[in-house]
């Protein structure tokens, strides 16, 4: 652990991760770590691990308990990703309703796989799981937060061309 | 936006607004937390208020279908420490997507049911746990906790009483498995959501060690209901052992995929045909009734059944969630079980050595059945990979890997052994393209 914590995220950060605290007993601030690292990881674009032993840091728990929370939840990115990171959901209620066409789709547009990201690193494509959702379908996620539903060709193409603007997500 | 219908409209009441009428405003002007003030003027007992609930015979609607006034009376009330009241919103069986919209249109009926759940209780906070996909209700249901605090209704001394109850929002992070209970309470502990050995119960062990109890987020909007109407009436609605009215996801090949509300014995023919019938007027082939990890049944099957726990399980599937998977003849069985047999591979925690390395096999011999390299032995090796699986692990992730399996096969086993011998599949691959219907652009 080379950096202090307050190097790595901003006051604004430390902050938020200091109300998620507040919601769980004083003396059960892990309990604050998934909302602790998704504000890491929002300020900061995916997690290295500096960053997650300062997260761990701030709620007084030992790095590779952190680690371990940071490795275990889907959303968290423990690598690099692009500007715009597009989950799909392919599995079964969407996929019959367009849910892996829409992923080939977009697999098409952008000319990537599954967990690759653009050559100007501003897509990256994941697959998803449920959503909770499949109503919706087919649907996507940008950036983990903005849920997009009936996601059609027209409507896929109009996303990419707000994302070519650099408009969408945090 | 989908569509909202339901036969005999209760726990959708105030759907009706759309995203206009989730307010704690609008939900007081359709007699929301009349109850609980009620409850708390009036000094209702915690034993008659738990009466009423047992009376509705309203069984969880998180997948088990537990009983639940029976499962609130196991809390011991009178443990002298903290004591908690848990939400399960973490929603992440494929094909369930109510307790989404129960938050998004009427996120004051699921924070009443558990400020009231925790009088009945006695327990001073709670927490509800929201899947990590669903961002923005997550950001709207942190407001309406924001409304009912300013307004009194939780915190300290609630409106004037004695009962005070805390409550906050937790938001999840993308694991399947931390629906299931005791993982939720692990990953709310700021840990991997790994599934607890039971026993001991949540009720005496359960978050940070101590009583509580987990419910679903529809399980915890019927109370408010309930209590309005009286147990007994809520009872009426549905049929016997199966009380009250209840939400279907229905997703997949029908004209209007959407959250219906119908009482529970409704015919399946009758939700069918509220959610705009089969897309395309192509034919019904196989619903899976209760969630991805119900067993599938056979067309002719689910058209003579009935929408609630009993009927269900002698059909040979599962309520679970609710969520109603409906596929026509354009699907090819073998491919849609690949993709089921995936999730659960992905998803298991890889604690138990039966889950995680089976659920691999599955998915590996599903995977290569649909690839054109199946073995004749291959049918019984999966009924035999199950076998290895089922009854053997913590939690019932293992079971829920493997009753897709064993379904599919049972049902539909000439599908399984053509693909096998012809290393192709039965349904023409056209037909299949033209099932998603991603290229018609409907209008939504
Ligand atoms: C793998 C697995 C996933 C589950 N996912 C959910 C879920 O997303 N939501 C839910 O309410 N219950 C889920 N459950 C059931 C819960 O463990 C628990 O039974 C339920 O939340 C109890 O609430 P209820 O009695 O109101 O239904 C799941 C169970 C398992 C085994
Ligand atoms: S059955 Fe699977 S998901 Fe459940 S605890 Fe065991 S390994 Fe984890
Ligand atoms: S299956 Fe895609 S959101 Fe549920």
């Amino acid at each position: 652990m080379s950096q202090s914590s307050s190097s790595l995220l901003s006051a604004d950060a430390l902050t938020r991760i200091e109300r998620e605290c507040a919601k769980y007993p004083a003396d059960q601030r892990q309990s604050a770590v998934m909302a602790a690292l998704a504000i890491a990881q929002d300020e900061l674009g995916w997690l290295a691990k500096d960053t997650i032993a300062a997260v761990a840091k701030i709620l007084g728990m030992a790095p590779v308990a952190a680690y371990e929370v940071a490795s275990f939840y889907n959303m968290y990115d423990l690598s690099p990703v692009g500007k715009f990171k597009v989950t799909v959901c392919t599995n079964l209620p969407c996929a019959l309703s367009g849910g892996v066409d829409a992923a080939d789709y977009l697999k098409n547009k952008l000319g990537i796989a599954f967990n690759e990201t653009t050559s100007d690193g501003k897509f990256t494509l994941k697959e998803g799981e449920c959503l909770g959702a499949c109503g919706d379908a087919p649907v996507m996620i940008v950036n983990n937060k903005r849920m997009c539903s009936f996601m059609h060709p027209e409507q896929i193409d109009a996303l990419l061309a707000e994302c070519g603007h650099s408009k969408v997500g945090a | 936006m989908a569509l909202i219908s339901a036969l005999n409209p209760l726990l959708t009441t105030g759907w009706s607004r759309g995203d206009n009428g989730w307010r704690l405003r609008d939900y007081e002007a359709r007699g929301g937390y009349v109850q609980l003030r009620r409850l708390l003027s009036d000094k209702v007992s915690q034993d008659d208020l738990i009466a009423e609930v047992k009376k509705s015979v309203l069984r969880g609607r998180g997948g088990a279908g537990f009983p639940t006034g029976l499962k609130w009376s196991f809390m011991p009330r009178a443990f002298p420490g903290d004591k908690y009241v848990v939400c399960n919103s973490d929603e992440g069986e494929p094909g369930t997507f109510k307790d989404r919209d129960l938050m998004r249109f009427d996120p004051h009926a699921v924070i009443e049911g558990m400020i009231i759940a925790g009088y009945a209780m006695g327990a001073g906070r709670g927490y509800n746990y929201i899947h990590g996909e669903i961002f923005d209700i997550y950001e709207r249901f942190e407001e309406a906790l924001d409304e009912a605090r300013l307004a009194g209704l939780l915190g300290q001394k609630i409106l004037g009483s004695e009962f005070s109850f805390e409550l906050f929002a937790h938001h999840g992070y993308g694991a399947y498995i931390c629906g299931e209970e005791t993982g939720l309470l692990e990953s709310l502990e700021g840990k991997k959501g790994q599934p607890r050995y039971k026993p001991p119960f949540p009720a005496s062990y359960g978050l940070y060690g101590k009583p509580t109890t987990i419910n679903n987020t529809e399980t915890f909007a019927a109370i408010p209901f309930i209590l309005a109407m009286g147990g007994e009436k809520f009872l009426g609605m549905g049929k016997p052992n199966n009380g009250g009215t209840k939400l279907f996801s229905v997703s997949g090949h029908v004209n209007r995929p959407g959250n219906y509300e119908i009482p529970l014995g409704t015919p399946f023919s009758t939700l069918l045909e509220m959610a705009g019938g089969m897309r395309g007027g192509r034919k019904l082939k196989a619903v899976i009734p209760g969630g991805s990890s119900a067993p599938v049944l056979p067309a002719e099957i689910m058209m003579n059944t009935t929408m609630d726990y009993d009927s269900i399980a002698k059909a040979g599937s599962m309520l679970g969630s609710g969520a109603v998977i409906v596929m026509d003849e354009s699907v090819c069985m073998v491919k849609a079980l690949e993709r089921l047999s995936y999730f659960y591979f992905e998803e298991s925690c890889g604690q138990c050595t039966p889950c995680r390395e089976g659920t691999g096999w599955l998915y590996r011999v599903v995977h290569r059945i649909e690839h054109g390299e199946g073995r004749a032995e291959d049918l019984d090796q999966l009924n035999r990979v199950t076998d290895n699986i089922m009854g053997r692990t913590i939690c019932a992730l293992g079971d829920a890997a493997s009753l897709p399996v064993r379904s599919f096969i049972n049902h539909f086993k000439s599908e399984f052994e053509y693909h096998i011998e012809n290393k192709k599949c039965l349904v023409d691959p056209a037909i299949q393209r033209a099932g998603s219907g991603f290229f018609r652009m409907e209008s939504t």
